[in-house]
């Protein structure tokens, strides 16, 4: 047991169990609760789940270790072991914050007493809650078969989610959304049961123990691979995603964009950094990083030629995943640099899971006030909606890698491991890349500060639900000020073991 | 050939058909179906490893029996959301594309 480590805070086993459990607890009762009052259990739920987020990140800070907890108190590889370390840490804030905001941005509000038809189905708090105790499971789950029923979870809350209004466009879109997940989510059973038959354990750090470079393996972690690629959207199989998440209400395109999505790409990491053996990722880093860099590119130029607003976001989600995929190579290097590289890929997932999220926000209130979402109705939108502009533009800023914003930063870390690795084609997609998201932001933004050339007519928009996207954007931004060196916090508990707070 | 060699390339030869109906399958319930194919090769390979594993008396290594009875459960709840989809679309569509009356979505 190692909680305890900050007096006054409940030990850190529990706070993990928490972690997964509170948002199902607080799912059961919704299903008897209309939708004022389910509204209201969730965002109580909310608060009690990022307070637990917010727990975890001080214990593993002051302990300087990853919190582990045991189910029933069996160690692994009887029983299922649960850890969260410095990485781990940061996920489940992050997602703790996002849903947050989302709650806050979803629910009526008090000054503005909606329609009953206007507020957010029952289903809607239900979905975001097993979306949220899904995610922490992916965060803090070490084991394999645990991972897979996170996932199933996970999709089974997101695709519904993506068809919340029941529109044909939304059900086309959810259905190609779980064909694609189930794939993904097979082939990562496929893997799972071929790991289980050549280690014999279903624990991620004790299989990596006796992990050697083996046909089997290979097989395993490509199936593995190729099902978290599904589910992350990386070009080519990233068709599914801007349909799915254009077509969602904003609160739901905000929660897919931000920090679903992320979820198949942390356990590749786990995969990749921590399951599979160097020499395997070393050489698997670089196919990685090519689909990333193909990403950026293909998905950024297709944004440029969107017409609709959120349409664009979406494509722009698509590319963005490059990104952190680019970090596959340099993080898996045995070099000082990959520390950096490390960092910035995980700046990077945590920075534009904050723009995102705002620019859906922005993005939703704009079509409310609007009426539609084509980019070309959207001149001189700048003077109507300020704040909801901003949000926008801030959240483009991070995108695009324009300093102070904490895309900035990341992508700074990114290219300079890149170019001391001597990885320059990745520094020159990066660079590229920034440029194209440079493009697709200002095209909106631009003409938005403009002079309109006829007055807009916009029904009004809740002013907090503008400052909610607001404040997530400036979030972003202010990730640029963490220092410019590999994270400290990042590093705590790796490489993973389970030897420490052992009982 | 032994049983599990036999039941191993059974499984192979599942997840080939149903990963090849899932690249080239046109329409969401063809899909399905590969997806239902694909995931019943993995179970038939979940089986094997559990005979592989067998020892101390058992017939079979109970680990991977009980997690494939998960996955049948997961897989079968994926194919009625998936069925239930299918079938809300083409009632949908059969309106021709008219908005749903119900503001629920029927998931």
């Amino acid at each position: 047991m190692s909680g305890g480590a900050l007096p006054g805070l409940p030990p850190a086993d529990m706070l993990l169990v928490l972690a997964v459990i509170l948002p199902l607890f607080g799912l059961l009762p919704l299903l008897l609760l209309g939708s004022r009052l389910a509204e209201r259990l969730t965002l109580l739920v909310l608060a009690a789940g990022l307070a637990v987020a917010l727990g975890i990140g001080a214990e593993v800070a002051a302990a300087g270790q990853a919190a582990t907890a045991f189910i029933g108190g069996w160690r692994p590889p009887l029983g299922v072991g649960l850890r969260a370390d410095g990485l781990s840490a940061v996920m489940l804030v992050m997602t703790a914050v996002v849903l947050c905001a989302t709650g806050l941005y979803a629910m009526t509000g008090p000054a503005t007493p909606r329609a009953a038809g206007e507020r957010m189905p029952t289903a809607f708090w239900m979905l975001l809650l097993c979306v949220w105790s899904a995610l922490n499971l992916v965060f803090v789950a070490e084991d394999l078969f645990t991972l897979y029923v996170a996932l199933e979870l996970l999709t089974f809350a997101a695709v519904p989610l993506v068809c919340l209004d029941g529109k044909e466009g939304q059900i086309e879109a959810a259905l190609r959304y779980l064909v694609f997940a189930l794939f993904g989510s097979v082939l990562y059973l496929l893997g799972t049961v071929l790991i289980y038959a050549l280690y014999g354990t279903l624990d991620i750090i004790l299989a990596a123990r006796r992990a050697s470079v083996s046909p089997g393996l290979v097989v395993a972690l490509a199936a593995m691979t190729a099902g978290m690629m599904a589910k992350a959207a990386l070009f080519p199989l990233h068709l599914w995603l801007p349909p799915a998440h254009s077509g969602a209400p904003p609160a739901a395109s905000a929660m897919l964009s931000a920090v679903v999505i992320k979820a198949p790409i942390f356990l590749l990491v786990r995969f990749w950094l921590d399951l599979a053996p160097e020499s395997l990722a070393v050489k698997v880093g670089p196919i990685l990083a090519g689909l990333g860099a193909a990403a950026i590119l293909m998905c950024s130029l297709v944004a440029l030629a969107q017409h609709r607003l959120k349409l664009l976001i979406a494509y722009s989600t698509a590319a963005q995943i490059g990104y952190l995929f680019l970090m596959f190579p340099l993080a898996a290097a045995a070099s000082a640099w990959s520390a950096l590289a490390w960092t910035g890929g995980a700046l990077h997932l945590a920075s534009h899971a904050f723009s995102k999220a705002a620019m859906f926000m922005a993005a939703g209130l704009i079509a409310e006030a609007v009426g539609h979402d084509r980019i070309k109705g959207l001149t001189g939108l700048g003077r109507a909606l300020p704040v909801s502009v901003a949000a926008f533009g801030l959240g483009g800023l991070s995108l695009m890698g324009l300093p102070p914003a904490g895309g900035f930063v990341a992508k700074v870390m990114l290219l300079s491991a890149a170019v001391h690795l001597g990885n320059w084609w990745i520094a020159l997609v990066i660079l590229i890349g920034g440029l194209l998201a440079g493009g697709y932001v200002l095209r909106v933004v631009v003409p938005a500060l403009q002079r309109p050339a006829a007055p807009l007519a916009l029904r009004p928009v809740a002013g907090w639900r503008e400052w909610v996207a607001l404040a997530l954007a400036l979030v972003a931004v202010g990730l640029g000020f963490v220092p410019l060196e590999p994270s400290a916090y990042l590093a705590i508990g790796r490489p993973a073991s389970w030897a420490e707070g052992a009982p | 050939m032994s049983a599990e060699t036999l039941f191993g390339l059974a499984a192979a030869a599942l997840c080939a058909i149903g990963i090849y109906g899932l690249m080239v399958g046109r329409g969401a319930l063809a899909r399905l179906i590969a997806f239902n194919l694909l995931g019943g090769g993995v179970f038939v390979l979940f089986g094997v490893v559990a005979r592989r594993g067998a020892g101390a008396g058992f017939g079979g290594d109970p680990v991977p029996q009980a997690l494939v009875i998960t996955g049948i459960v997961v897989a079968f709840s994926a194919t009625a959301l998936g069925a239930a989809l299918v079938e809300r679309l083409a009632q949908l569509r059969a309106k021709g594309g008219a908005p749903s009356e119900e503001p629920e979505a029927d998931t």
